[in-house]
This record gives structure tokens, sequence and C-alpha cells, in this order.
């Protein structure tokens, strides 16, 4: 076995590697971005070698920098991971001519399947079904999906409903694909907008033995970004299902595959299906394929890569697993990523990490963060996978929207509430889930009752929790003698204010026309809806509460009192008006200008006032020229406010006395 | 300690329902005080997009801080109405402890009248005494010029008052959200820190009408006294505020730039009492001639219940013993028989020197109806030994809090710190009484007196028209006792719900605990 690995890439499966790497006694080699530089990847590797530069192009996609990284620190073969250079045949040539092992399937494999032109013309000849390269689009052709040749993920990948905007789409595509994979080069195929994503996993060594582990269904996709994946794959009967083997086993040995890869299939509602494409690569969503089978696959890998049978045949799969990626963006906003400190990470019930064990039944997290760290703009928002599995189907998903829907994720707006909601949707519980499922699901109605009743529960927490000091701390929070008004906090949400007024009495705290209040405590909160008791968890941060129940998670901005001002009304206070001479004048009448602009510089005792606009405006006046002498109280400049009456400007000398006057008159 | 009390039982539930019942009566008035000027005004104060006095107050308190407002009745039973158009408390601005002092605009328009001074004077006496930062929230249209001879005088007393206070080192901050005229102008004058407000402040010592009167000028409100040009021309203001709740704000903020350090011991740890607070309404007995244990009180309102009791075999009419309330440490002395004899005047002179030497501050619990009377108790020296308690009361040095539980007659009022003896704080429950003597004593001894006097000269005496004015005397004497009235007249701070007793003495020990220091005079305003 090798002594080191070196793990080309970052977040989730990096750590994926290193456990499978620990485990087996192989040194481990990060390689880390400069906002990488403290990531779990790069914290818990046995050596790390820096890439400068934040952008994956400067850093995760310079195959030169990785390779000299892999030998400084003595790494004896190079694991890709997915994305990044994944499906780079130059670079898997380059660490196989550095002297490196190279985890993956040959350059040779690599190149024709990572042309996905060249890679459909090599499965029809194969005796594949595939959808067709459109060389010159036309009406009849529509719709269409443009795909990065090098691509996967999602990027470079653009739907055209109109042949109008097919020229924009295929510009946005390329510059996206060249960002992305190095490689611009993209193409247009039929879309079948309601077929299912069907993908085979194959493992094969160099002697001969082409394994089929098992298919996933993997059609819950947003923007050709798989969201919800499982095993297996709920419409496929057996017969389908040796078919697709058949179909991804002649791929494989079409190319003389070595390692693991996936077959992808587009399979359309009447059972015909097509090759879209291979990856030549490990999947992000190889979880669920290990889930019900057991395996190990990148034990596998490594084991293959250094020259080890298979034995003949894979394990049966047993039982059923799901697997749910949740990323830092914004479903009720097209998907916009979000990026923050993630301030708390929490998902219940796990109970294995980067590994599925042989228990019939679990969850298990795959994660490349965790609280307190910043998620930025650099890399892809995906922050981790969930899988459950169990022995059905009904069993893992509701198993894994139970654990999402406790989650308590904080500081970074993400896609759980989409999950939880797919996973509990009739139509995706009974199958009928196809890639056009997620496009029009509907987001979520912000319910109200829930916005309202975590307001209530923040305010009714801070009320209790607000006072730790020592002045009169010990005294019942908001006792009054004569109790006269109601006490108000309010709260921002993304698209309201909820104001929540409570009062406190010898019974406790009460809300004006509000639930019934149970228990109150600075973190926990109960409330009665309809004689219901339900919980609210209340966390705070430096610029939001989180409030989590079995109603939901709501960030809530809490409002405050005395809002903060701008600059201070007109003329500020209390300025010592002087005599002096004008100096300089910077403005003219109808010049707009800025709050504390210079306006005009006034001499007196030898230096030199500058005198700024007390708010931004419009000079409607100007009283005085360079050389006038003004006596205190003389108005110099009138400043018309932008929306306010007219303001005079008088001799306004702050802080601002500079001193290089001085210089010319000495 | 262990209770006798019985929650189950008759007695404790008509107890309950006669104290309920005198709180339902004083709610009913602390509503005039809360309804200010009443719907009217309040609506056309509101109209003019500006705050309450409760309101200003509540913004400028810290979020969910207690406030204890004083002498919330003043002015009962007179022309004025309830609350004297200010209000007045103790609450806690940017963690510090301060005395607020806000005009009620609501109430013709915020005038001072006799009530309005001795309420602002009382609140004054407390700052000073506590050493409490003061915040002045002004609007008022000064002094209700009808009574101004009740009030112009004694009146000046407000602004030495606030430079005093500077000369102690205690900040006074005035914010001025309307009308600050004439004398009112030296509340702003005379405080250390003054915020005013855009088109709302309008402080000068004549108005354009008596500016014309007086020189003829005419004169326009804003060049006149207005804030910007106090702000930017006189230098009256030292912060310049947009709108009120800016200017709330400023204030928060002068607070807490004054780093202001509490003085005095921190409080230890506190621990609630082990027996309900709100068994407090069923322990006095409607009928204050029936007595009852004063122990049943301490109980319910010192931390944990525990009270280590001070010669509890000697002198049993007057129970003694230490405690803490809220972590403070604390004396308590309460009458437990209503009788003050030479053993209980004896036992409380030692108590309050104890005091003295720990330096613990202390509290008297009144349920007194005087010292004991009679040839035998005359012969055994109880002027000497009362005379002994009082003496120790009034040269105590260490703060003493008073709080009238039920009757509190004749000398025993004074020798159990009554408000001539200058309590740091003295509040009443509703079963409280305070006289000279009980009304039907009262009464009595009138009868007697007018009997002899008839005998003396021969007369016969009139039992019928005797009848009628005993009656008389006795329910003018019963009401005049009533703690409503005296609150009405500041001869308390105010009149407090049985079950708030703990919390209002553990507010009153965390500001009494304060001891001095000075500067050498007050900030000259330039």
């Amino acid at each position: 076995m090798f002594s080191s690995i070196l793990v080309a890439n970052r977040g989730e499966i990096a750590r994926r590697v290193f456990h499978t790497c620990r485990a087996l006694g192989i040194t481990t080699v990060a390689v880390y971005s400069d906002p990488d530089a403290h990531a779990l990847h790069a914290a818990e590797a046995d050596l790390g070698v820096r890439l400068p530069g934040r952008s994956a192009a400067e850093t995760y996609l310079r195959a030169d920098l990785i390779i000299e990284a892999a030998l400084a620190a003595g790494a004896e073969a190079v694991h890709p991971g997915y994305g990044f250079l994944s499906e780079n045949a130059e670079f898997a040539q380059a660490v196989l001519d550095a002297g490196l092992g190279w985890i993956g399937p040959s350059p040779a494999a690599m190149s024709a399947m990572g042309s996905k032109v060249r890679s459909k013309e090599l499965m029809a000849g194969a005796g594949v079904p595939v959808l067709g390269v459109v060389e010159s689009p036309g009406e009849a052709d529509l719709p269409l999906l443009i795909k990065a040749s090098a691509g996967g993920g999602g990027r470079g990948m653009r739907v055209v409903e109109r042949l109008a905007d097919l020229p924009e789409q295929l510009a946005a595509a390329r510059a996206e694909a060249l960002a992305a994979f190095g490689d611009e080069t993209v193409f247009c195929e039929p879309y079948l907008p309601t077929g299912r994503h069907v993908e085979v996993q194959v493992l094969a060594d160099r002697h001969g033995t082409v394994w089929t582990v098992g298919e996933r269904d993997c059609s819950v996709q947003r923007r050709h970004q798989k969201v919800i994946e499982e095993t297996p794959a709920p419409t496929v009967g057996e017969p389908l299902r040796q078919r697709l083997y058949a179909a991804a086993r002649q791929a494989a040995q079409a190319i003389g595959y070595e390692g693991a890869g996936t077959v992808e299939f587009l399979v359309g509602p009447d059972g015909r299906f097509f090759f879209l494409e291979m990856n030549t690569r490990l999947q992000v969503e190889h979880p669920v394929t290990e889930a019900v089978t057991g395996l190990d696959l990148v034990r596998l890998q490594l084991e293959i890569a250094r020259g080890d049978r298979l034995p003949p045949s894979p394990p049966d799969p047993r039982g059923h697993a799901v697997e749910a990626r949740l990323y830092a963006e914004d479903p009720a906003h097209d998907y916009r990523p979000h990026t923050g400190v993630l301030q708390a990470f929490d998902i219940p019930g796990i109970v294995s990490r980067f590994e599925s064990g042989g228990a019939p039944r679990g969850l298990r997290l795959d994660s490349g963060v965790t609280a307190g760290d910043e998620i930025g703009v650099h890399y892809d928002p995906m922050l981790a996978k969930v899988v459950a599995w169990a022995p059905t189907r009904d069993e893992a998903v509701s198993a894994l929207a139970g654990a999402l829907s406790r989650a308590r994720i904080h500081g970074v707006v993400t896609n759980l509430d989409q999950l939880v909601r797919v996973l509990r949707d009739p139509v995706f519980r009974s199958g009928g889930a196809d890639t056009g499922f997620l496009a029009t699901f509907p987001s979520a109605p912000a319910d109200p009752d829930c916005v309202r009743l975590s307001a209530v529960a923040a305010a009714l927490a801070d009320a209790v929790g607000s006072r730790r000091t020592a002045v009169l701390g010990g005294l019942p929070n908001g006792w009054r003698n004569l109790p006269s008004m109601p006490r108000r906090r309010s709260f921002t949400t993304d698209d309201s204010t909820v104001d929540v007024h409570y009062r406190f009495s010898r019974d406790g705290v009460a809300v004006v026309d509000g639930p019934v209040v149970g228990t109150v405590s600075a973190d926990r909160v109960e409330l009665f809806r309809d004689r219901v008791r339900h919980a609210f968890a209340v966390a705070r941060y430096d610029d939001a509460t989180y409030v989590d129940s079995a109603l939901g998670s709501v960030r809530l901005v809490p409002v405050d009192r005395f809002p903060k001002s701008g600059p201070a009304g007109p003329g500020g206070s209390l300025v010592a008006p002087m005599p002096g001479t004008v100096v300089r004048v910077a403005v003219a009448v109808g010049d707009t200008v800025a709050a504390g602009q210079p306006l005009l510089w006034l001499e007196a005792m030898k230096m030199q006032h500058q005198l700024p606009a007390p708010a931004a405006g419009v000079i409607a006046e100007l009283r005085a020229k360079a050389g006038d002498q003004v006596e205190p109280g003389t108005v110099l400049v009138v400043l018309e406010q932008v929306g306010l009456e007219q303001v005079v400007l008088e001799q306004v000398a702050d802080e601002h006395v500079v001193r290089e006057r001085e210089q010319e008159t000495a | 300690m262990k209770s006798t009390v019985d929650a189950g039982s008759r007695e404790f539930a008509e107890n309950r329902e006669a104290m309920l019942a005198k709180l339902a009566e004083l709610d009913a008035e602390h509503a005039k005080a809360l309804a200010g000027g009443g719907p009217k005004y309040v609506d056309r104060h509101r109209k003019r997009g500006k705050l309450l006095a409760r309101e200003r107050i509540e913004l400028l308190l810290d979020e969910d801080a207690p406030f204890l407002e004083l002498s919330p009745l003043a002015a009962y039973g007179s022309d004025y109405p309830v609350g004297a158009s200010v209000v007045t408390g103790i609450g806690v601005v940017s963690d510090t402890e301060c005395v607020i002092i806000a005009n009620d605009p609501t109430v013709r328009g915020g005038a001072s009248n006799p009530w309005t001074l001795r309420k602002t004077l009382r609140a004054l006496e407390i700052a000073r005494q506590n050493r409490l930062p003061v915040l002045n929230l002004v609007e008022s249209g000064g002094a209700d010029l009808q009574n101004q001879k009740e009030i112009f005088i004694p009146g000046g007393q407000v602004f030495r008052d606030l430079t005093r206070l500077s000369a102690a080192g205690v900040p006074t901050v005035a914010i001025v959200f309307g009308n600050s005229t004439a004398g009112g102008a030296y509340i702003p004058g005379m405080s250390d820190h003054v915020v005013m407000i855009e088109q709302r402040s309008q402080v000068f010592l004549a108005g354009p009408p008596l500016v014309k009167m007086a020189t003829g000028e005419e004169a326009d409100e804003e060049e006149l006294g207005g804030a910007r040009m106090h702000a930017r021309v006189s230098g009256l203001a030292d912060h310049y505020a947009r709108d009120e709740i800016e200017a709330v704000g400023l204030g928060r903020r002068i607070v807490r730039s004054l780093r202001w350090k509490k003085q005095g011991p921190t409080p230890g740890p506190v621990t609630p009492p082990k027996l309900a607070e709100e068994e407090l309404l069923g322990i006095v007995p409607p009928d204050l001639r029936t007595p009852f244990d004063p122990r049943e009180v301490i109980a319910r309102v010192v931390d944990g219940s525990e009270f280590d009791e001070f010669k509890p075999e000697y002198g049993g009419s007057l129970v003694t013993g230490w405690a803490t309330v809220h972590g403070f440490p604390v004396g308590i002395l309460a009458n437990a028989r209503g009788v003050l004899f030479s053993a209980e005047s004896q036992k409380a002179t030692q108590f309050i020197q104890l005091a003295n030497q720990s330096r613990t501050p202390l509290i008297f619990l009144h349920n007194t109806t005087g010292y004991m009377v009679g040839t035998e108790y005359e012969q055994g020296g109880i002027i000497k030994h009362g005379a002994m308690m009082i003496n120790a009361v009034s040269n105590s040095t260490v703060p003493h809090i008073s709080v009238l539980m039920g009757a509190s007659y004749g000398a025993g009022h004074y020798g159990m710190c009554g408000r001539a003896y200058e309590p740091r704080f003295l509040f009443a429950w509703p079963s409280a009484k305070s006289a000279v003597m009980g009304g039907a004593q009262l009464a009595g001894v009138l009868s007697l007196v007018n009997r002899q006097a008839a005998a003396a000269t021969g007369r016969p005496f009139d039992e019928d028209a005797d009848a009628v004015v005993r009656a008389m005397v006795e329910n003018q004497i019963e009401a005049e006792s009533l703690p409503m009235v005296l609150s009405g007249m500041l001869y308390d701070d105010g009149v407090i719900d049985p079950r708030d007793t703990r919390t209002v003495l553990g507010l009153c020990l965390s500001v009494v605990i304060c001891e001095k220091a000075a500067g050498p005079y007050g900030v000259f305003r330039m």
C-alpha cells in the first residue's frame, strides 16, 4: 500500500479520503489555499502544503503546484477527489510522469470520457444508447441543454428554450466552463425535462474484473446540480437495472477502465435510457452506495491503483440509502450562494462520519466545515452531505428528514428547509420526482405563525435573559410597582418586522395578544399553540438571533431601540465661532456636496481651518469669497439639504484643522 | 423559619380578601396617576408626535430593568390631580441606578403645583442622600401662576439642590423635550449635561410675550430659546438631538460616559424566600386590633427565609434580628404585639447600636400602637426608655428603611423611625394606618375631656351630641390615618403591594448603601 497520499482537493472529499488513509495507516498530505489555511481538511492532515492565492484557478486547479507539493511532502500518490482536476487527463499524466501514483483511471481512459462529445461517439459505437450532439440547433431541436465537455456538477450547463437565447447562453456556459474546468468546450444535446437521472457505480481492476455496484437515482436537482441522491433507484425495476448495468459495463470495458467510475444515464418515462456521460472519478454521492453495500469505495480505489484484484463479484446491496446535500445557498432567492460565519452546525443523531459501517440503519455526516468556519465565496457552496440508511426507503427518507428538521445551522442561509420539505413531499415519497421536480417545487411560503411565534420566543428569551448585571440584577426583570405599558421588542426578518409586546407580572411573563407562555429561559422558551406546547431554542449572535423549533428555523435581527443616526443635525452643536480670513472657497453655487466635504478654508491665528459640509446637499448660496474678513457668526455658505428645508451653514470649525498653510505663510 | 400560617384557613382567606379590596382601591388611584391628563390631552400630546412621560422613562431605562416609581399618589386628597403632574422614580440607565424626574405635560401642560414641588424635592433628596445621578426629563409650562405664592419662594430649592448634587459629585442631566421656561430654564441651567431637541426644546427666562412686556422686543421663539440656538449660540445645550428618541439615546450615552462607580459593598448571592411572597396578602388582619406575628412577614421577605433573631426571649413585643434581603445584610425591627414596653425599647436601643457597630442597614416593620401607658409603666421609666430608643434611632448613622404594615401610632411611629426620623425610604402597605392614636381612642379621649369640662363647670353633658361628635371625630381620624391620604401628603414614598415588599426593599437597599464621596464644588455652566 502507498505510505503517503496527497489529496488534490479540499473540503469534505479531502476529509473523506484522509479518513480511509488514516484507517490504513497512510500518511495524509493536504494542499490548501489561503482562505483554507485553517480549514478542517488542512488542519487534520498530517502534512500540508500551501497553494498561494484564493481562487480555484490560483490554487486547486494548479497542476504544477500540486505535483510540486506532492514531491515536497514525500507523497507516493495523488488522489484527486471530485471536481477541480479530478477529470483532467493531463494532470493525471503529469502526476504519473512525476513518478507518483495516480488514484484513478488511466489518462487515456480519462480523456476518452473527458470529452463528452467524444465519449458519446464512443458509446454509440459500443451499442450504448446516447442522446446525439446537436451540431447546428434549429427550432425543432428545442429545448436544448448546453453542457461543458470537460464538466460536471452542473457548471457550464444551461437550458435553452428559445433559439434567440442560444448565443448568449453559449457564451455564458463557455465562460463558466473555462473558470471551473480550464476548458471552454461546450456542446448541445436535446433536453429531456422530465427524465430521471440514474447512474451506475462501476469498479474495475486492471485484471479485467468489472463490478457494477448498484445504481443511484439523482433526479432531484437544481440547475443540474444534484441535491438528493438515493440507492436503489425507486423507479428502476430489475429488468431495467440489469440493462443499465450491462450498458455501464460496456462503457467501462470499451475504454479499458480501471478504478471507480460512474456511468450516468437519463431514463425516460417510457423506460428508454440514454448514456449521458461517464465520470472517471469518485462521485459526491458515493456514500449511499457505501451505506447499502458496506464497501469503502476509497479503499477500493487505493487497492485497485496499487494493482490489487477485486473479488469476483460485489456484495449484494441491502436496504436503502438516501443522501441530502446541504448547500450554503438560498432556494427562495434563486439559489443565491450565501457567505458568512457558520455560527452553529449541529445535526442530531449522527452515528458516523465518512463511513457507513455494517449497521442495518444509521446516519452519516460527511462535512468539510464546522461551527466557527467562515463560508467564503471562492469554492463550492456545499457544506455537507447527510446520509441515512435503513432497511426500507420510507424509513431512510423519514430518518433523514427528521434529522435535518432538527438540525441547527446558524450564520449562513442554507437549503436545509427545502431539503426537509422535499424529503416529506408526497411526490418524492412516492418515488415520482424527476429531474424537473425541484424546478417547480414551490418555495416555502413563509409560515407567518412560525415567524410570529419564533419572534415571541426570541423576545421572551431576551427579556428574561437580558439583565445579568451587578446593578439590581437580582430583581425581577421589568418590575414596576405601577405597571403602565407593555414592553416591546421588535425583530426584522428578510421581508417583515415583527413587534412583540409583553408584560411581566407576578406569574411570570405574558405576551399581549399572543400565545400562552410556558417556561422561559434565556435560551429556551415554551409557547402553547392550540393547547400544544412548542419548544423554541433561541441562540444569539452578533448580528442575528436564530430560533429553532418543530415549526422551523427562523433568523431574526433585533431592532435597536435607538436607530443608528446619520450625521448630526445641521451645524452640529457648540462650535466656537471665530474671526478670520477666507483663504479659499472650494465649491460653487449649485455644487452637490457630500457630508464632511471641505467647502472653504478660513485662516485665523496662523492656522488654517477647514470648514466641511455638515450634511449632504446642494450649495444654494455663497456669501464669502477668498480674502473676505469675517466676523464670528457670519453666514458663509447656504446649503440646501436634499429633502429638507434650506440650512444655513455657518462657520463650522471642527477639528479639521490643517496646518500645511503655516508653511506657505512662514 | 417555620410558618404557622395556614393558607387554607378561613381567617387567611378573609385577610386576603380584605387586602385585595384595599389593593383594588389603590390601583384605582394609581390608575389616575397613570392616566395623566386624560385621553383628550394624551391624544393631543401624541398627535404632536411626542412620547408620554412614562414612555420617555421606559425608553430611557435599560431594557427590562426594574423601575420604582416614587410618590405616585402625591396630591391625593388635594385639589390637584393625583400624581402631581410629574413622574419620579429610581431605575437603571446604562447600568447605573438613577433618579428620574419627568414632567407629565398632559397634566395642565406639566405645570408645577405645590405637590409637584414637594414630590420633585423628595426625589432630589433621595438622589442626594443615596448619591444617585439625576435625569430630568423636562417639559413644563413652569409654575401654576395662580398658585405662585405656594411655589415661588420654596421652589428655588430645586435649583439649589441640583447644583449641590453636582457639588457633591452626583451628576445631573437634563433632557429638554419641550417648554422649560422662566424658573424651569434653570433646570437645564443647573444641570451638568443638557440635551435639547430640534424644533422642540424651548428654554428661555421669558417667552416672547413677557419679553414684549419687559422691553418691547419682538422676539422669535426659536431665536429666543430654540434648541439650535442653545446648541450653537448660547451654549446651554451640550447635545443636539433631532427627535425625542435620539435625545433619550443621548441621555443614555451621557450616563454611560459618566463611568459612574457605585459605592458601597456588592451584595452577596440572592436566594428567594422559601415561603411564598403571595401569602403576604393573608397575614395582616383587616382589624388592626388583632395582632399578627411579624415573623410571618419576615419569612416571606428575607433571603432563604433565614432570620437570626436577637434577644428572642427578651422584650417579646418587638422582634429583632439579622437577615439578608437580595444579598444585602440587614437588621430588622418589627412590632409583634403592638405595644412597646421598657424592655422592647431597651432591646431596640441595643440592637440599633449593634447595627451601627457593624454598619448594617436597618429595616423597621411597623405595627405599633405606641409606648405603654399607665402608672406602673410611667414609674418604670417608660419615657426614659422610649427616649432611649428615639435617641438611638435619631442618631443612628446606618441607612434606615421603614415599612408601615399595620398600625403606626403615637410615639411608637417615632421610635420605629417614622417620616420625621428621616428613613432613607418609607413605604406603607394598604393595611397601614398612622396617627397620633387610633380614631376610637382619640374620639374617646376628646369625649372624656369634654365630659370632665362639663362636670367642672356644672353643665349637663349631652350624651347624644357626644355620640355624634365621637362618631364624627373617629371617622375623620380614621380617614386621615389612611395610607393613601398620608401618601398624598408625601409622608411616605408610596403605598406598595405587600407582595412587592421584598423587591422594593431590594431596590432600596441597593441604593442606600452608597457611602459618601464629595468634590469641592459644582460644575459651573459656561
